[in-house]
């Protein structure tokens, strides 16, 4: 079967970045509450828009403001870097697996496309193609738009401190694990999908109990990846 | 607004460079090396396998640490995505089942 050609339209991207809408709340949300945690230690303003919009992965900023001191020494430089990496390890297999997809567009697109990367617009994009979508515009779209968002939703949060009191109270903090959750349900086709899957939770949830922190994310997909590679049909 | 806020320390600039610089290496990187890794049947299933399990892998530990009320949330999700295969409606539901379970105090 000849397979259709990756395209670009500007309709791919607003498509994608329309599909982000549902999450805005849990965006927004978490993204206030880092400019709430970063003028608590003291950052300046264009020092907190700086990490936010250049680093650009949530997780990894809150876990680089907990080794974070004022002053900042050499000490704790390496210790924001090494944990930024350590919670970000998983976007080796993000990037990885969206080889498939964006391989076929030129590297000179893909390449800066992929500092947009994240667990969502990978999600996304993954799900569409499953679909059979060939244009990624809805990967490059949603990226741009999260971007866009979270690099506003810091501004309120930095200024007016906790705008929202709790936001468990109104379940934004369950928004992006159930989108997650029900973007996995389209990617079970069988035999293989469970049993990698029970590799990856039986793994993750062992390595959350000893370690704990992100690598269990690392960990589990790994394993579940092997099981899925080596179960033949 | 004064200029302290439009200021920033020379070290944390810094700091804020070599983060995002690393986290593009990890971003770029596994792409990278896909491309130059033959893609075998077995690396192929391989890959299709990955996004399930960063998926499981993400969410069981945010259950593990949230409790019962994020499990039923995500149950919630889960059901109502098999049944009507809208996204936004299965985020949706999760988020009002887990204000009204915490109203509940649970």
């Amino acid at each position: 079967m000849p397979e259709k050609d990756v395209t670009l339209s500007l309709k791919g991207c607003v498509r994608g970045a329309m599909m982000c809408v549902p999450v805005f709340p849990g965006i927004i949300a978490l993204g206030a509450v880092f400019g709430t945690v970063a003028a608590q230690k003291g950052l300046t303003f264009l020092e907190t828009l700086l990490i936010n919009s250049l680093v650009f992965a949530g997780a990894s900023q809150f876990v680089a403001m907990e080794v974070y001191g004022d002053p900042l020494t050499w000490g704790s430089l390496v210790a924001m870097v090494g944990v930024t990496g350590a919670v970000n390890m998983r976007m080796l297999l993000i990037g990885a697996s969206l080889r498939p997809w964006l391989g076929r567009v030129p590297a000179y697109q893909s390449y800066p496309a992929l500092y947009l990367l994240t667990d969502l617009n990978w999600l996304l994009a993954l799900s569409e193609y499953g679909k059979g979508e060939r244009d990624w515009g809805i990967y490059l779209g949603s990226g741009l738009i999260v971007w866009s968002v979270w690099s506003l939703a810091v501004i309120p949060g930095y200024f007016a401190g906790s705008l929202i009191a709790d936001p468990k109270a109104f379940g934004l903090d369950v928004i992006l694990p159930a989108f997650f959750a029900a973007l996995l349900i389209p990617l079970w086709k069988g035999k293989r999908q469970t049993v990698s899957w029970l590799a990856a939770g039986a793994v993750a949830a062992l390595t959350w109990y000893l370690v704990g922190g992100y690598w269990s994310i690392f960990t589990g997909a790994i394993a579940g990846a092997f099981a899925g590679a080596y179960l033949d049909d | 607004m004064t200029d302290a806020a439009f200021s920033a320390d020379r070290m944390f600039v810094l700091a804020v460079v070599c983060m995002a610089m690393f986290t593009y290496a990890l971003r770029a990187g596994g792409y990278w090396v896909m491309g130059r890794l033959p893609i075998t049947p077995r690396v192929r299933r391989g890959l299709e396998s990955l996004p399930g399990a960063i998926i499981v892998s993400t969410v069981l530990p945010i259950v593990l640490q949230g409790g019962l009320a994020v499990g039923l949330c995500l149950i919630v999700a889960a059901a109502v995505q098999v049944r009507l295969r809208k996204e936004y409606i299965a985020v949706f539901a999760a988020a009002s089942a887990a204000a009204g379970l915490r109203a509940a105090g649970l």
